[in-house]
């Protein structure tokens, strides 16, 4: 049910991006959503592709620093307090969320939302409890 | 003005005929009450016998600063406890500082020689003098203090930080001499102009600066931005503190106290005695201190000897502005920094590889400012900003408690520092162009 999202350190300094997002496409891997969160010194570029496993070694030959983490995507309604209910779920069972990015797919009439959870299972379960569809990876890869 | 003319004017045979039995008695004060000088000197096969002249000091080893962190913290002193009246300490390289110690009568000689040193520079009983070195285990801030007293000057021990009441201070109390590093000096005036004051109008008239080396470009500087005379004053903790030597006002090389200290130039590679004119590492050895009596301490800073007649009567040796070391040593505001000191931290850090780049430059209107690059450890990477964000601020800390300054800290990706298969290039200094 899971998703696995790539995050790569990038420092500030110009092409870098550039250059991860080259070295995917040269071996024929899409990317179906992305974030950046930086500082001054540094950012965190965080990519959810179509394979995943195929990126990470990528761009470690690369050099890039790369970790592989898991998020859950949601089917989160594409109207107003869509996103409001979701987060109340999770608010309820304590699940604290570090981070998270939205993104639209091309098949689906709602918006996906990537979480990095805490607590992925607790954050899942309760979710399912409420009826919101957690997208399993495969689904997400194939977006 | 002369404040010992008797010492500071004596013709230079009678300087060496006072020397010798000064010599002869510290080594013989070492050897018998110093058991890492017996060892040595034994080692060496040399005995306080052999110094018939000045020059046989070249007999006798060299004492680095190796020497006087194996002996932490009291090993080195000549003179019991009960005789010590004062501590001090500078940094060390791997965060366990160089203790110091004196007796009443070491107090009574260093205030003497920094008296000598204020009348140098032109200050007397009649001038304000604020000093702003922190006061504590640093020898820059009690050492001034009581030295300037004894020159009969009032004395407003501002200590650091605050610059906008040290400003006030100077404002209120009609302050004319200004007692810090140069570069403390600089950012002053910075603040001052922030404050809306002209600093050329504030009512400084001399500055006496130490702590760190500093060029012509930026003596220069102050005195435009300050309008005053600046001086230079020479000294560090092993071999008392501040009052080694100082600048007059003719500012042709600083006057060393010579009856006090024994001075040679050394090529640093061989360690061979080079004559007066040639460029090379200083070395001292003490003539009159009981508690902590150091021979042949090889300090690492590079200067020359000038024997010259200098203009304002002194007769004694004079040396060249410290403007260059032997080793990789920076001062940051002041204070010692060695880059193992921020590669033993790194070291401990497993997030990170012990690869870094320390980058020095003077941002913060003239103020040190200190900026470690530290590799990241690529197998370490949990992707989160947290965990990155508390490695930042674990190094940050680390580092702030071994050196005694902050630098910041800047995460850069693995293997993006230059690697080069010689000495490795570990040190930008950006303020050398100032």
């Amino acid at each position: 049910m899971k998703v696995k999202q790539i995050s790569v350190f990038l420092e500030n300094k110009s092409g870098r991006l550039a250059e991860v997002t080259r070295a995917l496409g040269d071996n024929d891997i899409n990317i179906r959503a992305l974030s950046i969160a930086d500082t001054t010194d540094f950012g965190i570029l965080r990519l959810i592709v179509n394979k995943p496993e195929e990126a990470n070694q990528v761009l470690r030959d690369e050099g890039f620093m790369v970790s592989e983490t898991e998020v859950i995507a949601v089917d989160v309604p594409d109207r107003p307090g869509g996103l409001a209910d979701v987060l109340d779920t999770l608010g309820k069972v304590n699940v604290n969320i570090e981070y998270l990015y939205a993104f639209i797919g091309q098949t689906s009439q709602d918006a996906l939302v990537v979480f990095r959870v805490e607590d992925c299972d607790a954050a899942m379960k309760a979710l399912k409890e409420k009826n919101i569809r957690v997208l399993d990876g495969s689904e997400v890869y194939a977006l | 003005m002369v404040w010992d003319a008797a010492k500071e004017m004596m013709d230079k045979e009678e300087l060496r005929r006072e020397q010798l039995p000064l010599l002869q008695q510290t080594i013989r004060n070492v050897y018998e009450n110093v058991p890492f000088y017996r060892e040595l000197f034994d080692r060496e096969g040399v005995h306080p016998d052999d110094l018939q002249t000045l020059e046989d000091v070249q007999k006798f080893p060299f004492t680095t600063k190796d020497a006087l962190r194996d002996n932490y913290p009291y090993g080195l002193f000549a003179r019991p406890m009960k005789d010590i009246v004062r501590l001090h300490a500078s940094s060390g390289t791997t965060g366990k500082p160089i203790v110091v110690g004196y007796t009443q009568n070491d107090i009574d000689m260093w205030s003497n020689l920094i008296a000598r040193l204020a009348t140098m520079a032109g200050v007397s009983q009649d001038d304000v003098a604020q000093i702003c070195f922190s006061y504590g285990l640093f020898t820059g801030g009690f050492g001034l203090h009581y030295g300037l007293e004894k020159a009969g000057a009032t004395v407003v021990p501002a200590s650091v930080g605050n610059t906008e009441k040290q400003i006030m201070l100077i404002q209120d109390f009609d302050v004319n001499v200004l007692v810090c590093t140069p570069t403390y000096a600089l950012y002053l005036s910075e603040v001052a102009n922030d404050m809306g004051l002209d600093p050329r109008k504030l009512s400084l008239r001399v500055g006496m600066f130490g702590g760190e080396p500093w060029t012509e470009n930026m003596r220069t500087q102050i005195e435009e931005r300050l309008g005053i005379v600046a001086t230079d004053n020479y000294g560090l903790s092993e071999i008392v503190g501040p009052g080694v030597a100082g600048e007059c006002q003719s500012r042709a090389g600083l006057h060393i106290n010579e009856d006090h200290f024994l001075v040679e130039v050394i090529d640093p590679e061989t360690g061979e005695v080079l004559p007066d004119g040639e460029e090379g590492e200083l070395v001292f050895t003490s003539l009159t201190k009981e508690a902590f009596p150091i021979i042949r301490y090889r300090t690492k800073d590079i200067s020359v000897l000038n024997r010259d007649a200098c203009s304002c009567g002194r007769t004694g040796a004079r040396m060249r502005k410290v403007t260059g070391r032997t080793d990789d040593m920076l001062i940051i505001g002041g204070v010692n920094v060695f880059p193992s000191q921020i590669e033993s931290v790194l070291m401990e850090i497993p997030e990170v590889a012990p690869h870094y780049l320390i980058v020095v430059d003077k941002k913060k209107a003239f103020l040190d400012d200190l900026e470690v690059h530290v590799e990241l450890n690529r197998e370490k990477f949990t992707g989160s900003f947290r965990d990155l964000e508390a490695v930042e601020k674990k190094i940050s800390r680390k580092l702030a408690n071994v050196l005694t300054v902050s630098p910041r800290v800047k995460l850069v990706e693995p293997k993006s520092l230059e690697r080069s298969t010689g000495k490795a290039k570990r040190v930008i200094d950006k303020r050398k162009t100032v």
